[in-house]
Parts: C-alpha cells; structure tokens; sequence
C-alpha cells in the first residue's frame, strides 16, 4: 500500500541550524493499516507525513503508494491518492470560504479544475447527510464561512473532506494536539469511524502514548529520524505505557524525552 | 504662505453640481480597474503594484490601435489582452522565478514605462480625438458615458460572479485564502495565481483603454499611483458595505460597492477641487485617504484591546 524506502531528510544543509530530520526511514503500510506513529519532540513523526505528502522533495530514497512511484511528484499532485488533517485547525480548510464549498473543494481533488459550476446543487444535498452523520449541527449551516467554526468543528471538517473522496491513504498529522480533551476525544471518536467505515488505510502521528495505543492495528516508534519500533496485532493490544517507555530505552539507550507524551 | 484655506465667498455650488456628472463618469471608469485591484488584493492576497504599469498600457494600446484605424470597441478589446500579458509576466517574475509578489509588481511596472514608450512611439502623449472617432466614451458626452460604463459594470461583475463560482474560480479563492489547504486539496496554486493576476490586469488594462477615450488622450504616466486609487476605492466599498450590510455582504454586492467606492472616491476628489485645493496635491490626498482606511480597523481593534483600557478595568 504505501512503501517508504530509505527516506533521507537534511534541512538547512551547511548552515548551523542543520538538522537530519529524516535518516533513512523504512516502513511498509499494508491494506487497512491503521498505524500510530508516537516518538519524542523532533523524531522526525510528522517530517515522515510530510515526505509522504511531497510538502517539499526528500534528498534521496523513494516513496510508493500503492505501487505508483510518487517521488518526483509535486504536493499538489500527491493530493489526489491522499487525504490529510494538521495539528492547526486553522490549515487544513479555507476560512474565507463556505462550509459546502470547502467540501466542494475537496470533492474535486485529483480532477481538473475548469469551467462548469464549482458546486452543484446535487453535491449540496449529499454534503448536507455527510454533515449529519458528524453530529455536530453543521448541516444546518453549510453556507457559514468556515471561519465562524470552533477548532473541533473544523478538525471534523476537515476530516470529512480529507475522506470525501476515498482516499488511498489518510494522513493524520497530530490532529487533535491543539484541541481541548473533549473536543480531542470526539474527534478521534469520528476519526475511528470514518476509518473503519470506509476501510481506510491510515497513518496516525500523536504525541500521546496512551491514544498511540488504543487506536489503530499497529505501532511505530520514531527516534533520530528514523523507525525503531513497530508493534502489532496482538503485541499491540496488550501494550501499556509502562511498556512502551522501557521498549523506547532499551532500544535508543536513552530517556523518552516529551513531556506532553508523558503528560497528556 | 499656503492658500489651502479657501475663499468662502468665492465658491460657487453650483459649480460643485455641474462637477458631479464628470466626476460620477470618471469613478465608473476607474471601477473598472478598481474590481481588478479587488481581485487581487482581497481575493488573491497579493499586493500587486504591477497596476500602475498596465493602466497605461491598456490605455497606449487603445489609442494606437484607434488612430491606425482600428474601431474602438476592438481598442478597448485589445487593452484587456494587453493588460492581461503583463499580469502573465508578473505572475511568471513571482511563481517561476520566486521573487516576492510586491518586487514582481514593481519589476512588471518598472519594465512596462518602456514597454508603454514604445506602443505610443517614443511619445509620452497621444491624443485622440472624439471629435475625429467614434470613442465608446468621453468626457465630451458625460451623460452617454455614464450609461455605457454602468451597462458595461455590470456585465462585468455579472461574469465575474459566474467565474469565481466555477471550479478555476474556487482554486483562486482558495489560494488566496489558504495555500497550504489549497495544495493539500491538489489544486496548483502556481496556476491559480498567475490566472489571477492574468484577470485581474486584463480589467485593469481594459480601464486604462477607456479612461484614454474619455480623457481623450493616452499619456504615459497616467497610471502614476493607480495602485493607491483602486485601493481607496476597494477600501471605501468594503467600509461602506459593512457599514449599510454588516458581513452579510455576498460577492455581488461587494463587486458593487468596489464600484461605488470609486465613485464616491472621485467626488471627493471633485470636492478638494472645488474647494481650491491644487491638483497637484490630490497624490497626497489619495494616499493620506488611503492610510486612514487602511488604519481604521487596525486602530479600532487597538481601542478594542489597549493596555489603557486593561488599566482601567476594561471601561
């Protein structure tokens, strides 16, 4: 489904910010993978996702998914396999824009972009049962500029358009991080079903231990720009955090260094 | 001493009413490249100084064109072409080549006072004469004017309204307003630019082609500041809007107001003028009208939100 090959990262080559963000990631997602990705402050989490999407061009390896070579694509023509949801609210809709023409924006990732009508009266009518399904009343406000929505609102909208279209692999970078517990908890609530309803293939990054292990099928670990554990099926269910913290010493030789991980 | 203070008892009122009608012609025109300036200064999010350069070359191409014989409904055709080129370049200085959108701007406009000298021939004025051509408009006919700008208005905003509810239109809007998410949602954003630069000055060179038929002349500077007026009356539109409407304002209304905030912004000029206020001195004007805009809902915010009014206990 989605195989990264030796995936090399540097930013700000020769200067002395420089930083090997990515060092040679491996990792193979299967059909329906539901992966976790957890790991310390600058493991590299969400430069993986970023390398996935193409947000800039990786220095050397390869990235496939779903057997198509995607390496020398630009982001914007990534976006058509991908559906992706950010740590920021604020990124991931146009705030300017209407909830239905946001998700209209999304129903037409992967196609060109000319002269017929931008949304259909068609579209309206299926948005507005979408938008019902995520309880959160937006149905009755589908031409509301996406602006006036809360944080969570717009996390769940956001989810919705990043699946609107089945995506081939669903890209979920920290994306409850900035939301209070509640509206975190809902929201990775709707993400589970949306997963499993539409039997996604999904790469979770978060920062806390005890949701890494509750969601998803599978566990990754990242430290120093690279993958050193991968968990699953039954290794994974009974993990606790107790667990995972040794695994994290015993393999790097260091302390798990984030308090938001331990804390949140 | 500056005479800026003016002698009551030389004004005439009635002078100020037989201003109007010109003044009212004269705003409709400038609309025109006002709603260019709309698109991309509010939709697009780039400053594009590249205005004060392609008014005038819409307004060279047009007169050339008449004088060689050419009708000018064709003229005015063309300034949109000639306009809409150099919004391409800007688009390609900014997106290509990575310089930032205002330096692409300002290299357009630098590059384009050539570019103009040599559409006029080496002269930095040409005339047309409606006496001689059947110009679309002119300030000899104010009244026939005002009516065929006001018609042309608003078939323009009328496809504009069609445009940017088309899916090209929403990737515009969308890059403008969030390029990240536009990216994500697999939309070019390169593309989205350049198509809006391309629009934007095409309606900017058109206004520049029927301002010279209205004046009556092409004149190499007369794009000098357009940047500043298209802004005073996108600016003053989006106050006036909000003020009469609130938000609720959809894009047609907006469009409209664009229009009426050019209007309203050349009887104004129409009044410092009256009041005996040199016209050399209207740049200032125009810009210190600009500043205060531009610095209103900042300073409104301010007031909102002061460390002064924290002190007194929010009061």
């Amino acid at each position: 489904m989605l195989v990264i090959d030796n995936v090399y990262k540097t930013f700000n080559i020769g200067t002395i910010n420089e930083k090997h963000a990515l060092n040679g990631v491996n990792l193979t997602l299967e059909e329906g993978d539901f992966v976790t990705v957890i790991g310390g402050n600058g493991a590299g989490k969400s430069t993986v996702l970023n390398a996935i999407a193409g947000v800039w061009p990786i220095d050397s390896g390869r990235v496939l998914i779903d057997g198509d070579d995607v390496t020398g694509l630009p982001e914007y023509k990534r976006a058509s396999f991908l559906g992706r949801v950010f740590q920021d609210p604020m990124t991931g809709t146009a705030a300017t824009m209407e909830i239905q023409e946001n998700l209209a924006l999304a129903a037409r990732r992967g196609r060109s972009r000319g002269l017929r009508w931008g949304i259909t009266r068609k579209e309206r009518i299926q948005y507005r049962e979408m938008l019902k399904e995520l309880n959160l009343g937006l149905e009755e406000r589908m031409s509301t500029k996406v602006g006036l929505l809360s944080g969570g609102q717009r996390q769940a909208l956001t989810l919705l358009m990043a699946t609107l279209k089945k995506p081939r692999l669903l890209l979920l970078d920290e994306h409850t991080a900035a939301l209070d517990p509640k509206t975190a908890s809902k929201v990775l609530e709707v993400s589970d079903q949306i997963i499993e309803e539409h039997n996604l293939t999904a790469l979770m990054v978060t920062h806390n231990m005890k949701d890494a292990i509750e969601h998803g099928n599978r566990l990754v670990m990242m430290n120093d720009g690279k993958v050193i554990l991968d968990i699953r099926g039954e290794e994974k269910k009974k993990l606790t955090v107790e667990d995972l913290l040794l695994k994290f010493e015993e393999v790097s030789g260091e302390e798990f260094v984030s308090d938001k991980a331990l804390l949140g | 001493m500056l005479s800026i203070v003016p002698v009551w008892g030389v004004l005439d009122p009635a002078a100020l009413m037989r201003a109007l009608p010109g003044n009212t012609a004269q705003g409709l025109v400038w609309a025109v490249m006002a709603i260019g300036v709309f698109i991309t200064f509010k939709i697009l999010n780039f400053a594009d100084l590249t205005v004060d350069g392609s008014f005038a070359t819409g307004g060279a191409t047009a007169v050339m064109l008449i004088l060689s014989g050419h009708s000018p409904g064709v003229a005015v055709a063309a300034a949109c072409l000639a306009g809409m080129a150099a919004g391409l370049a800007t688009g390609l200085l900014h997106t290509v080549l990575g310089i930032p959108d205002i330096l692409s701007g300002i290299l357009s406009q630098i590059a384009l006072y050539s570019v103009n000298m040599h559409i006029m021939e080496g002269r930095s004025n040409q005339a047309v004469s409606v006496d001689q051509y059947k110009l679309v408009i002119s300030l000899r006919h104010i009244n026939m004017s005002i009516v065929t700008m006001a018609v042309f208005i608003a078939v323009i905003i009328a496809i504009l309204y069609w445009y940017f509810g088309t899916e090209q239109g929403f990737t515009i809007r969308a890059t403008g307003c969030n390029p990240d998410m536009a990216r994500a949602q697999g939309i070019n954003t390169n593309i989205a630019k350049v198509l809006a630069l391309i629009l934007s000055n095409g309606l900017v060179g058109m206004a520049g082609g029927l301002c010279a038929q209205y004046q009556g002349n092409s004149d190499v500077n007369m794009g000098r500041g357009a940047i500043v007026i298209g802004l005073a009356a996108v600016i003053i539109g989006e106050v006036l809007g909000e003020a009469l409407f609130g938000k609720k304002l959809n894009f047609v209304g907006r469009l409209l107001f664009v229009a009426a905030g050019s209007i309203i912004y050349y009887w104004v000029i129409g009044l410092i003028l009256w009041l005996g206020l040199p016209s050399t001195d209207l740049k200032l004007f125009s810009a210190i009208v600009v500043a205060i805009f531009l610095a209103v809902p900042y300073l409104q915010g301010k007031i909102r939100n002061s460390y002064r009014r924290a002190s007194k206990g929010g009061k």
